[in-house]
């Protein structure tokens, strides 16, 4: 068996790549990619803790994380199609309504 | 008096029918097809002549002294306390009727020829717009006459006065598109006010005087109840203030006479007459010949019990009348258009009404006024017939000939014409003479009468002069028409020839009422009128007339008819037998045709003394109006308000508005630093999520060291 190091710094590679992506890509959907890149990075490590301490609910909440993530893109995506209709664009530092 | 029967009790009826047809015409006449319109107009019309000739032969058949009757509809204006010459009285005016025998002439001229033109009308206007409009003017005009006639009361008698001067204008202005009628219309208007103001002093003078404008008591339940002028007239005479030409009595009639001659156009302020032509022929007919100009003839013979204590204002009408009657004659002479010759003649006769008047033969002028009703309201139907047949020319330089093209018309017409110069047998020689009788009767005690009757003798020669040339020209010698209209030429319609027959008939028979004058007896028309015209029983000076011979009074009656003849030959000669001949007169004095021609250019010398100065003085009311009224005064203190709200702005926006502002701005200032995390940007968020990650990361990094420890 390998030893769980491995799968963690997979897992944190993969989450830093997604960080990294979501707080320096200006496109929205790349962002929303990023993100997918995130959650994947945790379903890794619960699967890999699941394994390691034989417990199966970290594979349990893994599957949650799965339908999470496509429930999201889905969301986001209408969020971002919406978006793009009223406002003609997809970059993320023009999207500032937040602030209001 | 006995139970007054239905026409009597039901006199208030004879005003109301065209009042209603009239305000039905106002609401609904619009939408009305013109067969309605007639149905409603001349109905009503129809319906007031039959109740005014009931009335009438009631009252006829009641005994002489009981001929008068008198209806309150209702208390028009309340009791109210006024001084008077007397002391405080309880002031009152009714809303009544009285029908006494002057009314009653008066109402059945105004409902009978107003009857006849009525039906004259709807041939007439048949192809004019505003045929509603027209028929509701005429009634209402009716309506305000016939107020005018029966009222009981100088008040009320007003109220139909004006309604009857605001239709003549309406009227005369009828076709108010056109510049030179409405022109007419507002000249007519201005010119009675002037006599208006002169008649509303006479009423104020008269309230104060007697405390009453109620004529008469008589023909009341109760007579005691409402004082009336003849009865206080009564009991004042003979006191200090109130002797025979006491000076009130000689003011309330001048007064009084200057509203007369506004309405009945005499000199000064005949101007607006002839004007008034611009009007429908109906209307120069009806009111202008037949009723509304009469009405100043009609209040002062109502007013004559006053008029017969002023002997200067007796004279003063009497001369008025007179210079009148000469004047618009002679300008009757040269005049062209049919209408205007017709208006002179008009004003030329009412002239003889008042020289009538003045002389004191109230009954005379009134019988002159009904005959002249009848055969100048020919005359002017007549002239209209004239006109239509003609596509609406009027020049009588341009007609000649036309009593083969058109003899239903040519015949009244004619008939019209030995009326008004008074050829014996035809009406208008009777009332004519009852005038001249009188005047040369009076002369017996002054011989300035003498000098009225042989105005009048003249006016008649005059009058006889241009109405024969009126005829020639119109209707015999060679035809001037022009070739274009030549063919156009066509008869009225039945429904205007058929008045003209009526009229014509009556031209001829009214007269008869003054048969017995022709053998020296007093004329029954004047007994009839006695009720009305007695006046009050007076010590001295009380109206009286001498008695020539009968030879005397034959001898007047060949030189009154030897001078029309002389008109009438004079006119043949220069119209008909010779047509060249009075247009070479006309060019060998062509100063006197040209004065003439132009009316003595009053009109011109009213423009330049009175019309034009007005004028400038509004031009110098406008120019202090604009300047500094409007300049000094309201701009002024718009200036003034901008000036001050100029300063008050400045301290708002820089004194209170900045303090607001410094309020707002301060919580803005400590907020900045926190605002400055919110940037909207999600991207922004993300790296504030990370960072807080790496401190979590960094405080608690020993426990995540151990826990990888145990790992392994």
């Amino acid at each position: 068996m390998m030893p769980i190091g491995h799968y963690l710094f997979l897992s944190l590679a993969l989450f830093l790549i997604g960080a990294v992506g979501v707080v320096t890509r200006r496109n929205v959907i790349i962002v929303l990619m990023s993100i997918e890149l995130i959650l994947n990075a945790v379903n890794i490590n619960l699967v890999a803790f699941s394994r390691y301490f034989g417990d199966v609910a970290g594979q349990v909440f893994a599957l949650f994380i799965i339908a999470d993530a496509a429930a999201e893109a889905t969301v986001g995506l209408g969020i971002i199609i919406a978006f793009f209709r009223n406002r003609e664009t997809l970059l993320a530092d023009e999207m500032d309504l937040l602030k209001w | 008096m006995s139970s007054p029967g239905y026409f009597l009790s039901h006199l208030w009826l004879i005003p109301l029918f065209p009042l209603a047809s009239a305000t039905i015409m106002f609401f609904f006449g619009r939408r009305m097809s013109k067969e309605s319109v007639n149905l409603f107009c001349v109905g009503s019309v129809f319906l007031s002549f039959l109740h005014a000739l009931g009335a009438v032969l009631k009252l006829l058949y009641l005994p002489a002294s009981e001929r008068v009757y008198q209806q309150i509809i209702f208390r028009w204006v309340t009791p109210g306390a006024m001084p008077t010459s007397t002391g405080i009285v309880n002031f009152v005016a009714d809303w009544g009727y009285l029908l006494d025998p002057l009314s009653c002439v008066m109402i059945i001229v105004v409902t009978f020829v107003g009857f006849l033109i009525h039906v004259y009308s709807i041939g007439y206007m048949a192809h004019e717009g505003g045929y509603y409009r027209f028929f509701g003017y005429l009634n209402l005009f009716l309506f305000a006459m016939l107020t005018l006639v029966l009222a009981n009361n100088l008040l009320l008698l007003f109220v139909g006065w004006e309604v009857a001067g605001l239709c003549s204008y309406l009227l005369i202005g009828f076709y108010f598109l056109k510049k030179s009628a409405a022109d007419a219309g507002k000249k007519a208007f201005i010119v009675n006010s002037i006599g208006d103001a002169g008649f509303l002093l006479g009423l104020l003078l008269v309230a104060v005087t007697f405390g009453t404008v109620r004529f008469t008591s008589q023909g009341l339940t109760d007579p005691a109840a409402v004082p009336a002028i003849l009865q206080s007239l009564a009991a004042l005479v003979g006191q200090p203030q109130f002797t025979y030409g006491a000076p009130v009595f000689t003011a309330i009639a001048l007064l009084l006479f200057v509203g007369a001659a506004g309405k009945s156009s005499q000199i000064p302020l005949y101007v607006w007459l002839p004007d008034a032509m611009e009007g429908p022929t109906p209307v120069s007919a009806l009111i202008h010949a037949a009723t509304m100009v009469t009405a100043g003839v009609y209040l002062i013979a109502r007013m004559s019990a006053i008029y017969q204590l002023a002997p200067v204002a007796m004279d003063v009408v009497a001369i008025i009348g007179a210079a009148t009657a000469i004047f618009a004659a002679t300008m009757a002479v040269v005049q062209t258009d049919i209408n205007k010759v017709l208006a002179y003649s008009t004003i030329s006769q009412l002239g003889c009404m008042f020289l009538a008047l003045g002389v004191g033969a109230f009954a005379a002028g009134i019988f002159h006024l009904m005959t002249h009703a009848f055969f100048k309201a020919l005359l002017f139907l007549g002239a209209g017939s004239v006109i239509q047949s003609l596509s609406g020319e009027q020049d009588t330089r341009k007609m000649g000939g036309l009593r083969y093209a058109i003899p239903a018309t040519s015949v009244p017409f004619v008939i019209a014409t030995l009326a008004i110069t008074g050829v014996p047998g035809f009406s208008g020689f009777f009332s004519k003479y009852e005038i001249l009788g009188h005047a040369f009767n009076r002369h017996q005690m002054l011989d300035r009468y003498l000098a009225l009757c042989a105005v009048g003798i003249i006016t008649a020669g005059l009058t006889a002069f241009y109405m024969f040339r009126l005829l020639f020209e119109t209707f015999y010698g060679l035809s001037r028409v022009s070739i274009q209209l030549e063919g156009h030429i066509h008869e009225s319609p039945k429904s205007m020839t058929v008045p003209l027959m009526i009229l014509a008939f009556f031209s001829i028979v009214s007269g008869w009422f003054a048969l017995p004058i022709l053998w020296g007896e007093e004329s029954p028309f004047e007994r009839f009128l006695e009720t009305s015209l007695r006046g009050v029983e007076t010590d001295t000076g009380a109206i009286t007339f001498g008695r020539h011979t009968l030879l005397a009074e034959y001898a007047l009656m060949a030189a009154f008819v030897a001078v029309v003849g002389l008109g009438f030959w004079l006119a043949r000669k220069l119209y008909l037998d010779h047509p060249k001949l009075h247009t070479q007169l006309a060019a060998s004095w062509p100063r006197l045709h040209n004065l003439l021609f132009h009316k003595y250019y009053v009109d011109e010398i009213y423009d330049a003394l009175f019309v034009n100065r007005i004028k400038d003085l509004s031009t110098a009311l406008g120019f202090f109006d604009s300047k500094v009224i409007d300049g000094l005064g309201v701009d002024g203190a718009g200036w003034l308000a901008r000036f001050f709200s100029r300063i008050f702005m400045w301290w708002d926006k820089w004194v209170v508005d900045a303090l607001v502002n410094l309020f707002g701005r301060f919580p803005k200032f400590l907020s900045m630093p926190v605002r400055m995390f919110q940037s909207g940007v999600f991207s922004t968020y993300a790296v504030f999520i990370l960072i807080g990650l790496a401190v979590l990361l960094g405080y608690y990094g020993h426990h995540v060291q151990t826990f990888v420890r145990t790992l392994h």
